[in-house]
């Protein structure tokens, strides 16, 4: 546990830099949190961004890259938009925990 | 007489039958069970066979022999699941009405799913070895093979087995070393995962193997496509690995009839309690093995703790009792490691794989997390084990159900490990 200031505002964060209260979270964080990632957030990303939220607020869950394919994101898109790791970048861009990886 | 149907006559439905077979009230209770094959495979076993240790006779059995009589076997695909007429269709047309049902249908491998990947090359130039075909086609071309490059391939997480991979590069090692090729023959792992196993401290470990064994890792490899005329498999962030012979192991989805019924997540799994094993979909229904969503890994072992908790939840839900929130995601796994020698890991849903010794603390005689022949031999020994203990439901000698600390070297991080 720590505590990151992002676009001026405190917020904690866990060992790995995810967001622990994602009702601290604001799109000036999410900016923020971006650049670190070294990503500049256009309309593609928060078409994500608002997919993620939507996911929690409905299911309680975050998609994945197979159920964002299903709702019109092109996998390929996805990767050049959160290069890496791309749920795990929006994720974390979006002000939520790691997903769960595999066992 | 009301009936407890199962789905599925594999290593977790096998199980179950004669668990409770031996258990409920046969007064007032019937079990069916339901397959489309008439035989069984000891999955565990096609990772030998490529490399000519097993062969396919030892590693297949009926499926009848496993099931006591009293049992009904009912050899037909299942069409549909319709939980809110607690009822099953084959696809004969018949019907099966339950009062418990249990899924145990495990997982398959979905070449289709990667661009490229089942193509014309399919068992050609690339391989899998998680069906008995994969295995014997794979066989066949190792045994003319004159080197070049042998690229092991995980597509995505999870897997059947997540040792396997690593297994099978092991083994493909000690093979080519036997045949004085070794040199001809450039290993090369391209895994999805940041590392060569999903724990941590397993996988700095098994890594270390690897490099040892002058096998080269590729990390954080999304695939996007295969390339089969030109033997090649690119990811998503832009690299490519070419290849002579390509060992794929393709995504892993639980059957389609999950998805025909909906009952599945995006890759077919169901979702479950993680601890009661209950689905959430509905009270009556279970889920147990590889068809589940829990975090745990899918693996025979954790299908035969699951089967104990299972059957003692069955148990109490006929009674109307709650259910006991017993399974911890225990899994208990041979890994081989090629000339001779295997490790050994037991890890649960918080505690991931340490060293140590097991069963015994201090005394073993199975070294946990480290390369030993008395693990090697462990894993020879799970072949007999599955057929004549396993299967028929009863226990491992000295393994409990739920994960012991003891003779684990348990640091804090190990402990506070989470997926
Ligand atoms: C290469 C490999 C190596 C492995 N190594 C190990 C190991 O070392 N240790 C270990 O513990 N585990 C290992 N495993 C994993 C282990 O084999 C599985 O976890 C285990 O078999 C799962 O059991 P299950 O009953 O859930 O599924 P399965 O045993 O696969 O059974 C599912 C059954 O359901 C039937 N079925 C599915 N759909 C339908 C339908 N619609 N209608 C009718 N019938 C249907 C199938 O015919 C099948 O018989 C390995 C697996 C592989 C592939």
């Amino acid at each position: 546990m720590a505590t990151m200031k992002y676009a001026g505002i405190s917020v904690e964060v866990d060992d790995e830099g995810y967001m622990t209260d994602h009702s601290q979270w604001s799109e000036d964080i999410a900016q923020a949190i971006a650049a670190e990632e070294g990503i500049k957030l256009t309309d593609d990303h928060w078409q994500v961004i608002n997919i993620l939220h939507d996911q929690m607020n409905t299911k309680e869950q975050l998609p994945t890259i197979r159920s964002l394919k299903k709702l019109g994101v092109e996998t390929k898109r996805l990767y050049e938009l959160f290069p890496g790791g791309p749920v795990k970048k929006a994720s974390r861009v979006a002000g939520y925990l790691k997903p769960a990886s595999c066992v | 007489m009301k009936r407890i149907l199962i789905l599925g006559a594999g290593t977790a439905g096998t199980m179950m039958v004669n668990h409770l077979s031996r258990k409920i009230d046969t007064a007032k209770w019937t079990i069916t069970v339901v397959d489309e094959h008439a035989t069984h495979y000891y999955q565990p076993g096609f990772l030998f066979i490529p490399f000519g240790i097993y062969s396919p006779d030892q590693v297949r059995k009926p499926k009848a022999q496993f099931i006591p009589s009293g049992v009904e076997l009912v050899q037909e695909k299942v069409e549909v699941i319709e939980t809110d007429k607690n009822s099953v269709t084959l696809s004969d047309g018949r019907t099966l009405e339950y009062a418990i049902l249990i899924i145990a249908t495990g997982a398959r491998i979905v070449p289709e799913e990667t661009e490229g990947l089942a193509g014309q090359h399919w068992h050609d130039t690339a391989f899998d070895f998680y069906t008995i075909e994969g295995a014997t086609a794979l066989r066949d071309r190792l045994n003319g093979w004159d080197g070049g490059n042998l690229v092991v391939h995980i597509a995505e997480m999870p897997i059947k087995c997540p040792v396997a991979p690593l297994e099978f590069i092991f083994l493909a090692d000690d093979f080519f070393r036997r045949r004085k090729m070794r040199d001809r023959v450039k290993l090369t792992l391209v895994t999805p995962l940041s590392g060569a196993f999903t724990k941590p401290i397993a996988s700095g470990v098994l890594g270390h193997i690897l490099e040892e064994k002058e096998i080269d890792l590729v990390p954080d490899f999304e695939v996007e496509s295969v390339d089969g005329s030109a033997r090649r498999i690119s990811s998503y962030g832009g690299k490519s690995v070419e290849y002579d012979l390509l060992a794929s192991i393709p995504t892993n989805m639980g059957d389609s009839l999950i998805e025909r019924s909906g009952l599945g997540d995006d890759l077919n799994f169901v979702p479950t309690h993680k601890n009661t094993l209950q689905a959430k979909v509905k009270e009556n229904v279970f889920v147990i093995g590889d068809a589940t969503d829990v975090p745990a890994s899918k693996a025979g072992s954790v299908a035969h703790f699951e089967s104990d908790v299972l059957t003692e939840n069955i148990l109490r839900f006929i009674e109307g009792k709650p259910l006991a929130e017993d399974f911890d995601g225990h899994a208990n796994c041979f890994i081989e490691s090629g000339n001779r020698k295997g490790f050994l890991i037991d890890f649960n849903y918080d505690v991931e794989p340490v060293e140590g010794t097991f069963p015994f603390a201090g005394i073993g005689p199975f070294g946990l997390l480290k390369e030993t022949t008395m693990n090697h031999l462990g894993k020879l020994a799970f072949r007999p084990m599955y057929w004549y203990l396993l299967l028929k439901g009863r226990p491992m000698p000295f393994i409990t159900t739920q994960l012991t600390l003891r003779g684990k070297k348990i640091s804090k991080e190990a402990q506070q490990w989470r997926p």
